[in-house]
């Protein structure tokens, strides 16, 4: 093997990832991935979308760099920079730069939050060209054949800020996920927590009454990864309504009346 | 202390207080009984007398001669609270409504103490629609009433329950009861009784009361299943006001209700084949009424409101759709419906839209409007489904009819369709209630070639207004010497290595940064627009609004202008001149030139009005800046130290919001009341009229920086 090209057996995912399908999303990751097309995962937050990823790059035995990206994350932390290294400089391949020279899926969490320059580092990647130009080094490197590109979104978010360009948008095959159906998230929430089925089933129409009040004081309803949270607090003896309010209701809002209604609809239902 | 004033004290103090020279009023009796108090308990009661008195005489006599008895009866609060909501009826309706508080006093008591065990619905209607929201289906509303029912789209609550002993046991009543109205929208129980045609029948009395106790049965029997944590509550409920116990037919009847699966029309079979001499259950305390006119008029209203809708909305649909899949234009896609098994639905199933056969998604509105229909009618009617034909667009269901502000204005003079604002009265050491009756109205934009008239006149000041405020524009830029950074500066490489060869230490920062910074400050100015700025104020107030926007445009900060006031508390006018959103139009530079003299300046609804238009926004500076020449003063009584005090009040409201408050005057005697109401360093007193264009923009950028 080329001494350039990184080594990513670290970032291979060994065991097998549990991960409930809810429709047909694994067919058509596995097609735009043997296409070499770019995905792009719609949903909202907890809702199993980066479980996802490691499930597919579990399946596909690729490594998978996740790189989550906040609001001062620039195109040099993706791509690479210059370090200074006992008076001399090295350059140091960003983790975009390794998935693409080692065929790794790079998976980019909350792409909107990036700051809009990081985008069009990615264009290039996301189209037929499937190449990353390096500007410090005056490079272009071809992707290998193993290299995915995934990014993450959650269009709940209201801001104007928080939008995705269309000259962006348009270049991914798009995934939408949801909160799965209230039997499936009852099998998930079991599977995951050990939970018993019937206090699971309460706890999954528990979530669907916060779904409801999405728009109405929420501004988004208790994900499946919150219901999993309150699962392990019950299994390990915790009183249902304060597992639910520990684990769901607080982390869902501050407004102390909204917490309130919450509560009283927990303890309507255990 | 204070010693205790004897009764003849007391006398020559009650008469100064109550004015009795001119009256019948005898206050030897009140003397009395306040003489035998305490000093410190007199001196409280002293003072109380005289916060009545500054809202009236007769009122405060009153309350002279019943305040002893009052605080045998209750607590200090209690006693405040009493005196208060007299005060409160005297602002609402008068002098009558008022006394009969202050003279029912026992009344008051009773109320007091079933609302210190009662839970009011007012206190909890929050929490309460918000438990409701959580339930699934159609979306409801919660309004106080006097007795429990629903129309199927609002719940009428009464507003105080009071029938168990503690105030957390009787807002559980509360939930119970809106479970129970709930459940009656959700499985159906309205439906049924509109298509079994309980409106209509004769005998339909007897026979609904008998439906109502049976389905009440069936209703429990859900909540049982689906809400089991309520349940409990339920029960226990019941058993503490003893209605858990069933006379003897209605416990074989609850059993044949209660099996999964069982619908409101097996009830309607049940009552059917009931004997003539089966009585109906006394009603339960969770139970409500139910009230079928009601009912029947808002559910035709709706069926006919969504199926326009769902149609309208469809096409809507089509249209988006088209647009993707290039239908051509000649051939309409056609709609067909399909059932799906759904368990967590009341009706077991749902219905998907398809569109030439596939399933249409739809947004999460339409769904709603989907199961709204379902909920009326059980299924989704086939002429649903048929294009919408021309005539069925009626704007008039996608919209509130609001009436406009100048409407409301032409001739009538009343509190319709105003923002109510509370004030302060500082007499009373309290808050009046709904006190100022504010509106907003635009400026009529004037073109007359003002502000280009401003511009050539301060053409030199312009100038180096754009210059100054383009300096604090706050750019991208490069940071050198980073600890850390996307690229190495070779500059401070070349030095650092320098060093290390001299044997010094090597410094970290060899690298430079993109630094992005952004002025997130939003700035609401309201101009004082009362009778008194005639003149040469008025036109220095517009100039400097025309610099100010010069130099705002130029910053890029966000800004709103609003102008104020009124004319007595009936009349508090804000006058929108450019909102946050607006850009700085023409329109806009047409009613700066616009602004003109009106009325009076009361200031404390025009804080309260504007600073809670600028708490909404979200930005990290929120500034509001007063243009005033004068202090608050209205027609009314709002002047001297009331209207200052009710300012003061309203900035420390503000500043509460995290609002910035200053204030730019031309009033030469500021200095006295300012500091008071702004603080020692948020006010700047411009000495003449003709510098205030010239140093708005001045003080904006000290205040920015």
């Amino acid at each position: 093997m080329h001494p350039d090209i990184p080594q990513l057996d670290n970032y291979l995912v060994k065991a097998e990832p549990f991960y409930q399908a809810i429709g047909d999303e694994i067919t058509i990751f596995e097609a735009s991935y043997q296409k070499g097309l770019p995905v792009l995962l719609k949903g909202p937050t907890g809702c199993g979308k980066t479980r996802f990823m490691e499930y597919m790059a579990w399946r596909l035995r690729r490594p998978l760099i996740t790189v989550s990206c906040h609001d001062d994350l620039t195109a040099s932390d993706l791509v690479g920079r210059y370090l200074v290294k006992g008076g001399e400089t090295t350059w140091i391949d960003g983790p975009l730069a390794q998935a693409v020279r080692g065929g790794g899926i790079c998976y980019l969490d909350e792409v909107v939050e990036a700051r809009k320059d990081t985008m069009v580092v990615i264009h290039p990647l996301a189209d037929d060209r499937r190449v990353l130009p390096i500007e410090k080094l005056g490079t272009l490197i071809q992707a290998d054949e193993g290299f995915g590109l995934a990014v993450s979104y959650n269009p709940g978010y209201q801001s104007v800020l928080k939008d995705l360009k269309q000259s962006t948008r348009q270049r991914f095959v798009a995934l939408e996920f949801g909160y799965p159906s209230p039997e499936l998230e009852t099998a998930i929430v079991i599977k995951e927590s050990g939970l018993e089925p019937a206090i699971a089933e309460l706890l999954v129409r528990f979530a669907g009454m916060t779904r409801n009040l999405k728009g109405s004081g929420l501004e988004e309803g208790a994900s499946t990864r919150l219901l999993v949270h309150a699962a392990k607090l019950i299994v390990s003896g915790v009183a249902p309504v304060s597992a639910c309010r520990s684990a769901i209701a607080q982390a869902l809002t501050d407004d102390a009346e909204m917490l309130a209604s919450i509560n009283e609809l927990s303890s309507s239902l255990f | 202390m204070q010693a205790a004033r004897d009764a003849g004290q007391l006398v020559i103090l009650l008469d100064e207080i109550l004015e009795v020279e001119f009256s019948f009023r005898d206050t030897t009796v009140p003397a009395a009984a306040i003489a035998a108090m305490e000093p410190r308990l007199q001196d409280y009661v002293i003072t109380w007398i005289k916060r009545v008195a500054s809202t009236n005489i007769e009122l405060a006599y009153q309350y002279a001669c019943h305040v002893e008895r009052a605080l045998g009866l209750m607590d200090v609060e209690t006693v405040e609270s009493w005196a208060l909501s007299a005060m409160d009826a005297y602002d609402r309706e008068g002098l009558r409504p008022a006394r009969q508080i202050i003279l029912g006093l026992d009344e008051f008591v009773r109320l007091t103490r079933e609302q210190a065990d009662g839970c009011l619905l007012s206190n909890q209607q929050g929490i309460l629609l918000g438990f409701l929201n959580g339930l699934a289906g159609r979306r409801l509303r919660i309004q106080e009433s006097t007795q429990a029912y629903t129309d199927s789209e609002t719940l009428f609550l009464p507003s105080l329950l009071a029938r168990l002993a503690t105030p957390e046991r009787n807002f559980q009543l509360y939930k119970v009861t809106i479970a129970m109205l709930w459940a009656q929208t959700r499985f159906g129980t309205l439906r049924t009784l509109l298509e079994a045609g309980f409106l209509d029948a004769e005998d339909s009395g007897r026979r609904l009361a008998l439906f109502h106790s049976l389905d009440t049965l069936r209703l429990e029997a859900i909540i049982a299943r689906e809400l089991p944590g309520l349940h409990r509550e339920l029960v226990t409920i019941k058993q503490d006001l003893g209605e858990d116990r069933l006379p003897a037919p209605w416990d074989a009847l609850r059993w044949s209700v209660s099996a999964e699966g069982c619908t409101a029309w097996d009830v309607v079979e049940r009552v059917r084949s009931l004997s003539n001499d089966t009585e109906p259950l006394p009603v339960f305390a969770h139970q409500g009424i139910l009230d079928l006119p009601a009912v029947a008029a808002c559910v035709a209203a709706r069926v006919s409101r969504e199926k326009t809708l769902f149609k309208v909305r469809m096409e809507q649909l089509k249209d988006e759709l088209g647009v993707q899949e290039h239908w051509s234009r000649d051939r309409e896609p056609r709609l067909t419906k399909r059932l799906h098994e759904a368990s967590e639905l009341p009706e077991g199933a749902g219905v998907d839209i398809l569109i030439d056969g596939k399933p249409l998604p739809l947004p999460d509105d339409m769904q709603d409007l989907v199961s709204s229909i379902l909920m009326d009618l059980g299924d989704i009617p086939d002429e649903y489904l048929e294009p919408a034909g021309p005539g069925d667009y009626d704007p008039k269901f996608f919209q509130d009819s609001s009436s406009e502000t100048e409407d409301v204005w032409s001739g009538v003079y009343h509190e319709k369709g105003a923002l109510l604002y509370q004030e302060w009265d500082f007499r009373r050491q309290h808050y009046r209630k709904n006190w100022c009756a504010a509106r907003e109205q635009s400026v009529e934009p004037v073109d007359n070639g003002f502000v280009v008239r401003t511009l050539e006149k301060y053409q030199g000041l312009v100038k180096q207004l754009r210059k100054t405020f383009e300096a604090l524009r706050d750019e991208n830029r490069r940071l050198k010497r980073q600890p850390q950074g996307d690229d190495v500066d070779l500059d401070a490489l070349v030095e650092a290595l320098a060093d290390t060869r001299d044997g010094r230490e090597m410094s970290e920062r060899l690298f430079t940064r993109q630094h992005r910074t952004e002025r997130n400050i939003a700035v609401m100015f309201m101009v004082d627009m009362s009778g008194s700025t005639k003149g040469w104020i008025n036109d220095a107030e517009r100039e400097s609004l025309v610099l100010l926007c010069e130099a705002l445009e130029t910053l890029g900060d966000r800004y709103a202008i609003f102008g104020f006031s009124s004319i007595t508390r009936k009349r508090c006018e804000i006058y929108h001149i450019k909102r946050f959103e607006e850009a700085y139009t023409d329109d806009v530079k047409g009613r700066i030139s616009g602004i003109q003299p009106k009325d009076y300046t009361r200031m404390g609804f025009a804080i309260r009005h504007l600073s809670r238009m600028l708490s909404e926004l979200d930005a990290r500076t929120r500034i509001l800046i007063t243009l005033s020449d004068g202090k608050p003063d209205d027609y009314d009584e709002y002047r001297g130290s009331y209207g200052i005090e009710d300012t003061r009040r309203a900035l420390i409201e503000a500043r509460r919001e995290g609002i910035h408050p200053y204030c730019i005057t031309i009033d030469q005697q500021a200095r006295d009341y300012l500091p008071h109401l702004y603080g020692p360093a948020a006010y700047t007193v411009i000495d003449e009229v003709r510098l205030l264009p010239l140093k708005v923009s001045d003080i904006y950028r000290r205040l920015t920086t």
